[in-house]
């Protein structure tokens, strides 16, 4: 059997489907992926590290490397992390080994989950299947591109702004922020933690809300999760009875490639056609003022995160002369990039005394106005669909010397992320060769419209998610 | 829009406690010089009587039960610390 597994197309659902008839084990299965890995890893780098099957009966999985797993070193793609080997499993890490996914490895992401890229990862960024002289998008990127190149039948990553969304649409694959509050952050390495999500990056929808199945729910160890609905698997294939909105800001902001607009207009047109009702709406101050107000409350709440690097309990210590200050302050710029020290320094300015106002409050004050405008149109539509991402996967090093250039690339992301939105996408066809995602945005807890939304239109759009060189 | 003084960087600098190079000084008063106009938009909007939101869920006070659980034995906990000694992480004096 193992000779004829081909892990470029396989599904986790088609996947389990083997495994459940007995034409193959667990372990065969995971061997499958670790020779794919040997295979092309070391063109795209997805992995930080590969780990050996140790059990479990069910498909496997890549795990984010901001994700605590027991016994294997956890870096979230920093050097002030190396070393550091959690000595416990994180609750989605339990999770997952609790319904028998064998991990196959840590996937590789932007330093503590910050960037659009992973060209701030301190191990060196992954590369696109699609393309690898290009971004695979992040933070979540080597999640996201180990799904696409048949390196990890599903994999879970983290969102703050758009780390699972716009990797997934970069890469052509499936990828779902869900509701904040439905999936435990403990044993996650915290960047925003108003913020933060967990979730699936998958090649389907259906993949998609199995593992949502898997790691969803309240725990006891977390304090703002939430109890959640049961997960239906999507199995409709029209959309009678859903009430699509189409929010203009969203799908003309000003940056959106015309052969990107292009291929989400084909997904809204597909939407009609299947039966919803379909209508253009507004939103325009979350738009507009989501960005600026996310890389406020973002950094700020960074740099209270990572306050707890300081090279005494875990990870990197400098070697410093001087007293236990020095220790601190060198550990801390010598283990640090320059993108956390960045968003720690704008953080710690816009939280300190005299400051605090004009800055921090105010985000939190347009935090209400964006939460407002979106539940306004939530009394009138079930999902609000536009671009993931307003470009195709970019060049290495296009927007690396500009931060703000590159914080431009969570444009469409970030206003239903700061108001504690779910949101999926799906990859919606190709431009110049390249995948487009869609973004599906519901209202709270409407995980099982997302994906009945998001099945209908996978059916409907035929995308192949096999990355056209590899096939 | 105020302009960050090179003083303003190195103070922030000591509040986050991070030993910029000269060259990072540099650097990173230009980078938040951009990033602070650029997110300093959010004070063009009127927010006279908005309510700031800090948390994005209606959740009030999770309760636990007060029940003693196992914690981390001191080996565990001590086992990724740069330093230790006689059970306890080691640093320079303060």
């Amino acid at each position: 059997m193992k000779g004829r597994i081909d892990t470029l197309r396989l599904t986790a659902e088609a996947a389990a489907g083997l495994l459940e008839r007995g034409e193959l084990s667990a372990a065969e299965l995971h061997a499958a992926y670790a020779e794919a890995i040997a295979k092309r890893d070391g063109e795209l780098h997805c992995y930080l590290r590969t780990t050996p099957y140790t059990g479990g009966a069910g498909v496997p999985i890549a795990l984010k490397d901001v994700i605590g797993t027991e016994g294997v070193e956890t870096t979230a793609g920093s050097r002030i992390l190396s070393g550091y080997v959690p000595v416990y499993d994180s609750t989605v890490a339990a999770r997952c080994k609790g319904a028998g996914l064998p991990l196959l490895g840590k996937t590789n992401t932007d330093e503590f989950a910050m960037g659009s890229s992973t060209e701030n990862s301190a191990y060196g960024p992954s590369h696109n299947p699609w393309d690898p002289e290009r971004v695979p998008g992040g933070s979540g990127g080597g999640s996201a591109a180990a799904v696409s190149a048949g390196l990890a039948p599903w994999a879970l990553g983290s969102d703050t702004g758009g780390s699972i969304k716009q990797p997934a649409a970069l890469c052509g694959i499936v990828g779902l922020r869900p509701t904040y509050g439905t999936v435990s952050r403990y044993g996650i390495v915290a960047f925003a933690s108003s913020l933060d999500q967990v979730g699936p990056t998958t090649r389907t929808v259906r993949d998609c809300a199995r593992l949502y199945g898997v790691i969803a729910g309240r725990d006891p160890r977390d304090s703002t999760t939430v109890d959640v609905p049961g997960v239906e698997l999507p199995t409709a294939e029209d959309l009678r009875g859903i009430k699509v909105g189409v929010p203009r800001e969203l799908n003309e902001a000003e940056g959106i490639e015309p052969g990107v607009k292009e291929q989400v207009a084909k997904a809204i047109a597909l939407c009609e056609e299947l039966g919803a009702d379909v209508e253009e709406c507004r939103l325009p101050l979350s738009v507009e003022y989501g960005l600026p107000c996310y890389y406020l409350i973002a950094p700020a709440e960074a740099s209270s995160n990572l306050a707890r690097y300081d090279g005494v309990r875990y990870g990197f210590r400098a070697q410093a002369d001087g007293d236990l200050t020095a220790v601190y302050e060198t550990t801390r710029d010598a283990g640090f990039g320059d993108e956390p020290k960045r968003r720690i320094m704008i953080g710690t300015y816009a939280l300190a005394a005299g400051y605090y106002e004009a800055f921090y409050g105010k985000a939190q004050q347009v935090r209400t106005v964006i939460v407002r405008e979106h539940a306004a149109l939530f009394e009138r539509y079930d999902v609000l669909v536009s671009p993931t991402s307003p470009t195709v996967a970019f060049r290495f090093g296009e927007k690396t010397e500009n931060p703000v250039a590159m914080y431009l690339s969570d444009l469409l992301t970030i206003p239903s992320c700061m108001a504690g939105l779910p949101g999926l996408s799906i990859p919606s066809g190709l431009s110049e060769g390249l995948p487009v995602g869609l973004q599906l945005i519901g209202p709270q807890l409407s995980e099982n419209t997302l994906f009945r939304v998001g099945h209908a239109l996978e059916q409907a759009l035929g995308f192949d998610f096999v990355p056209e060189r590899l096939r | 829009m105020m302009a960050i003084t090179r003083e303003e960087v190195l103070h922030v600098a000591r509040l986050a406690r991070l030993a910029l190079t000269e060259e990072e000084v540099e650097r990173l008063q230009g980078e938040l010089n951009v990033i602070l106009e650029a997110v300093g938009k959010v004070r063009e909007l009127d927010l006279e009587g908005v309510e700031p939101t800090s948390h994005p869920l209606d959740l009030v006070n999770a309760w636990g039960d007060d029940e003693p659980q196992p914690s981390l034995p001191l080996e565990q906990a001590l086992s990724n610390a740069p330093e230790e000694e006689a059970g306890f992480f080691r640093v320079p004096p303060a």
